[in-house]
């Protein structure tokens, strides 16, 4: 074992001229144009943004979606560190890289979003509009990268040997964890609470005084998922480089944050309803909205909720994998909901907004650097293996 | 900038000390705005859409030429919005049976009591005025257009052409030139004296005798008296304010209440969750250690058992041995006393 | 049932109502799905692959 460990990412050279390395060439090549584009001749070159039609697709996708996207992180930390859930040990490693890469990716993308993101650290250090729920994801954001690369640490310490620091920092770990769960909490809701200040243009079923809470809620559904996704994908293309412990405890894994996933889609799909009750939104149902809100809450609230529910039951892995994307899929459409199909709903449609090819291939671009990074990390740190030199420590 | 500096040190002191640096007011308190400020009233039954007013903002604010010259009257077929070329658009409106020809309405920053968009900028670019105003700050934005989300009325605009230093672009209210004691641009202009410029508590007592004085002529609503919490530019017409595009359904609750709850849910989640996380993670750690003991209680049990066992059958058979042994030894000296025994009375005899 | 409401008291009356009994119905069927979910199905424990 020790010595497959030792050996396994030095071993495996892997061919530079995959499809996978040919794909993503392209795609950054295509995005450093649109960069250059972005940076010289502004939003209005690359975009479709006008001035009913502010927000995007970048801060629809990248920022809403990707900050749902990459709870994995802190419900993994929480479930193994804080809730005693020993037996989940092995996903906690990627769900923290895949957290810290997410945040990275959602900020990155943000310096195309903002006219002039050289003055990102504006709102901390030189004039702060403490009452804007923007400033509160700010800085939960900023905070929360930190903690991230602080839990994300002790992979890359191993892997350049420091152990003294690494020592330093493993200490830290309860701190860090509820720190980020804290921080999580925090910004995760807010990105719902942003739309509170736009009652007028966001139409009536998606908002309601609860969005912080529903985006809060719907981030575990969404983390749970995505760890449930990401490691059947991780495992198709890195079996090769992972331990006996992670194959093991993969499908462990997989039932455990299945049946939590269940659980929470279930209480997401009722405080949702809750929410309509108090707006007394009913007789908004029927109409086409109305029914547009029922494909969401039947089609990717409740079902992948039975879905998770028959999976755990059946010990039905593959089932759950599939319900785990089919989850993800509607948090992407939850978010897309808030920022894109039912924002500016009152206007007519020649003034809505739909995405240009351009936004929509810089993010592209965005989650391809992303997935570049991802790789060569997992190819070389600690992460779906022990560090043979560390085994004793966790 | 530095008024910012002074604030946060304001804050520190105050949350150091709570001394009374701070300005006072509590919660509750029913915020009526800054007392004596300006605003503008629109009177569109007075408006013929001249766009005189479009003109003379244009000028005053150095903005550049626009595509059609101003006098130009078939723009007016179209809707059309502000943008980052216009601080104010006049549009015209078919009202039907409530005005016999179309009906105008100039539009720009309403200049809200408690605007949306200083509430929404993360960096505070907006301030509302003693004078009324809500002025923007360029020097610190950082370009988010979250300001343009909040806006209820559609008004902040952006530069999106604009590669390195694109501003918010809006209405504001010719504060340079109310500083010099000149009346803003487009009022001056108005040949109808549609647009009132005055104190805003006085613009509401014109509006109100307009009103009381031709109640034929107008709606009897002063549209931007409540709507948002009030505006400092306000609006009577003769038609239905929706007939104009002006949204009625805004509701009077100040743009700041909408997130106040939200934001003061963040002290709450950062007193409570450590709490509540650590707790959890205090139950899980003992119960791990209870598992762990209640495991290695039972192999020691398991373990004393067999060493007491073991103990016991050795005991046992010590002591059997032990008894064989003195047995043995009895009987060996029984017979060797017997056979003494025997020896003697051989020799007695 | 089209009859408008004119105060907030008679909102909160008739929005609130219907929460609770929402609420009832929840904890019901959350009861339910809860036993659904943790009752075993017919294969046992953690497949291996
Ligand atoms: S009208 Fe819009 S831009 Fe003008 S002050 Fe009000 S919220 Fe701000
Ligand atoms: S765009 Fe500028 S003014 Fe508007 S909210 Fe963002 S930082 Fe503030
Ligand atoms: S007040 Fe000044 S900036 Fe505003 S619309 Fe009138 S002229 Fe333009």
């Amino acid at each position: 074992m020790t010595t497959e460990n030792t050996t396994a990412p030095v071993a495996i050279k892997r061919p530079l001229l995959t499809p996978f390395n040919v794909i993503a060439g392209i795609i950054i090549l295509i995005g450093l144009p649109l960069t250059y584009l972005r940076f010289t001749g502004g939003l209005g070159a690359v975009s479709n943004l006008d001035n009913n039609n502010p927000w995007g697709f970048w801060i629809g996708f990248d920022l809403l979606t990707g900050v749902a996207l990459a709870a994995g992180g802190y419900v993994t930390a929480a479930a193994v560190e804080l809730f005693g859930k020993k037996e989940y040990h092995s996903a906690v490693r990627p769900a923290i890289l895949t957290g810290f890469l997410g945040y990275s990716l959602v900020v990155f993308a943000l310096l195309y979003d903002v006219g002039r993101p050289w003055r990102l650290p504006y709102p901390f250090f030189v004039s702060q509009g403490v009452t804007s729920i923007m400033f509160e994801v700010g800085a939960c954001v900023a905070l929360y990268l930190t903690v991230l690369f602080l839990e994300f640490s002790p992979a890359a310490l191993e892997w350049l040997g420091a152990k003294k620091l690494r020592r330093v920092v493993v200490r830290l770990t309860i701190g860090l964890t509820i720190l980020g769960v804290v921080l999580s909490t925090l910004h995760q809701s807010s990105l719902g609470a942003m739309y509170l200040i736009a009652p007028s243009k966001l139409h009536p079923l998606w908002y309601s005084p609860y969005l912080p809470i529903f985006f809060f809620v719907s981030s575990i559904a969404a983390g749970l998922s995505m760890v449930i996704f990401e490691g059947s994908l991780s495992y198709r293309n890195f079996s090769d480089i992972m331990d006996e412990d992670h194959r093991k405890n993969r499908n462990r894994v997989v039932l455990g944050f299945g049946k939590a996933a269940s659980l929470v889609l279930a209480g997401y799909f009722a405080i949702k309803v809750f929410g309509v009750a108090l707006g007394n939104h009913w007789h908004l149902l029927s109409t086409p909205y109305g029914l547009w809100f029922l494909v969401e809450m039947i089609g990717f609230i409740l079902l992948p909720c039975f879905a998770y529910a028959i999976g755990v039951r059946d010990r039905n892995v593959k089932l759950i994998r599939w319900t785990a994307l089919w989850t993800v899929l509607g948090i992407v459409l939850n978010r897309l909901n808030i920022t894109l199909f039912t924002f500016n709903w009152q206007l007519p449609a020649d003034q809505r907004y739909s995405p240009h090819w351009m936004e929509i291939g810089i993010s592209v671009f965005v989650v391809t650097i992303g997935v570049v990074v991802f790789k060569f990390i997992v190819t070389h740190m600690p992460i779906f293996y022990e560090h043979p030199d560390y085994k004793e420590a966790h | 900038m530095s008024t910012s500096r002074r604030k946060f040190l304001q804050w520190m002191v105050a949350a150091g000390a709570g001394s009374t640096v701070v300005k006072s007011a509590s919660a509750h308190e029913h915020f009526k705005g800054y007392p004596d400020s300006y605003g503008v009233l629109h009177d569109t039954t007075l408006c013929i859409g001249c766009r005189s007013c479009e003109k003379a903002c244009n000028e005053v604010n150095d903005l550049p030429a626009p595509d059609k010259p101003f006098d130009d009257t078939s723009v007016l077929e179209t809707k059309r919005r502000t943008d980052a070329k216009s601080y104010t658009v006049v549009n015209k409106y078919d009202v039907g049976e409530y005005a016999k020809g179309p009906v105008f309405r100039k539009f720009q920053c309403n200049h809200c009591l408690e605007p949306a968009c200083a509430s929404a900028c993360f960096v505070g670019a907006f301030t509302k005025t003693p004078e009324g105003a809500v002025s923007y700050d360029a020097s610190v934005c950082v370009g988010c257009r979250y300001c343009i989300i909040a806006c209820p009325f559609d008004v902040p605009t952006y530069e999106y052409d604009e590669a390195l230093t694109p501003r918010v672009m809006k209405c504001t209210l010719c504060e340079p030139r109310l500083k010099e004691g000149k009346l803003p641009g487009c009022v001056e202009a108005c040949p109808m004296e549609a647009l009132t410029f005055g104190k805003r508590e006085d613009l509401i007592t014109i509006a109100r005798e307009r009103i009381r004085k031709y109640p034929n002529r107008y709606i009897d609503h002063i549209y931007g008296e409540h709507e948002m919490g009030g505006t400092s530019w306000m609006y009577i017409t003769g038609a239905p304010f929706e007939k104009l595009d002006m949204r009625t359904d805004l509701g009077v609750t100040p743009a700041p209440e909408l997130t106040s709850g939200a934001l003061s849910l963040v002290p709450m989640v950062i007193g409570v969750w450590p709490v509540l996380l650590g707790g959890l993670y205090v139950i899980s750690k003992r119960k791990e250690r209870m598992a762990h003991d209640e495991k290695t209680s039972a192999v020691k049990e398991a373990i004393d058992q067999t060493q007491a066992d073991a103990d016991a059958k050795l005991k046992a058979a010590m002591e059997k041995a032990r008894k064989e042994k003195e047995t043995a030894v009895e009987k060996a000296v029984t017979k060797a006393l017997a056979d003494a025994e025997k020896e003697r009375g051989k020799e007695d005899k | 049932m089209t009859e408008s409401i004119h105060t907030l008291q008679e909102f909160m009356l008739q929005t609130k109502g219907i929460i609770y009994i929402l609420a009832i119905g929840y904890l019901i069927g959350f009861t339910c799905f809860w036993k659904f979910l943790h009752r075993r199905g017919n294969k046992e424990d953690v497949p291996a692959e």
